[in-house]
């Protein structure tokens, strides 16, 4: 399943909800103001380890927006709105932690 | 595939209408249709013809109009909810003349309707994303 988190980690909790709730299939994609836990010092071992597992993705408009693009955690995929479509096609009806 | 969107969030606000507008047309670039676009809560101010942004702004309004989501019947597909559009001051002809008040300001491109086109939405649609705050 697919979950998308708009939020910063620093503003609300809908990420580490989103990472508390999943199975070991589901994938996230971080986007909006969700990108910026995709910084490299966003500090969360949960997302680092699912990233490593090629299972988070982030949405490479609204990263380049905020400035982070230099500093996107290893293993975190970029993807553009017509990869975003793909992702929900692959995965189903996503899940959206707002 | 068939795609439907759901907005909960009005334009300028944050960034929900924005993303669904950039996600519907990636959809439809990419072969899918979009069954229906359903605006819901403070989404439905996405459908005020009395927007007006600086000129060097983009119009969320006319966006929408332009990607021109209609059904066979060539009814628009953008569907405003009616209880959320009415407690926010959002009205078609009907629903002023029904209450008595003049003037309306819904975006010709829109129609207002129930909640239950949403649910029909995610019936007859393979894919239902949502936005929102």
């Amino acid at each position: 399943m697919l979950h998308t988190v708009n939020k910063s980690s620093f503003e609300r909790n809908s990420l580490q909800s989103c990472l508390n709730t999943i199975d070991n299939t589901s994938v996230i994609l971080l986007i909006e103001d969700g990108v910026i836990s995709a910084a490299n010092n966003a500090n969360s071992p949960m997302l680092a380890d699912l990233a490593s597992q090629g299972r988070v993705y982030a949405l490479k408009g609204d990263v380049d927006a905020r400035g982070i693009s230099s500093k996107v955690a290893d293993n975190i995929q970029l993807v553009d709105y017509a990869g975003f479509v793909d992702l929900v096609v692959e995965h189903g009806t996503p899940v959206s932690w707002v | 595939m068939k795609f439907s969107i759901q907005i909960n969030e009005g334009p300028y606000q944050h960034q929900a209408s924005d993303s669904a507008y950039q996600f519907a047309k990636a959809a439809i670039a990419a072969g899918h249709e979009i069954f229906r676009v359903f605006f819901y809560h403070d989404g439905v101010n996405n459908a005020s013809r009395f927007t007006m942004p600086p000129q060097d702004d983009r119009n969320v309004i006319n966006q929408w109009a332009e990607l021109d989501i209609k059904n066979a019947d060539g009814e628009p597909e953008l569907v405003v909810c009616i209880a959320a559009a009415l407690r926010r001051g959002m009205l078609d002809e009907s629903e002023a003349s029904k209450n008595g008040i003049e003037g309306n300001n819904i975006h010709p491109a829109f129609r207002i309707s129930g909640l239950g086109q949403l649910i029909e939405a995610g019936i007859q649609s393979d894919r239902l994303v949502v936005f929102g705050d």
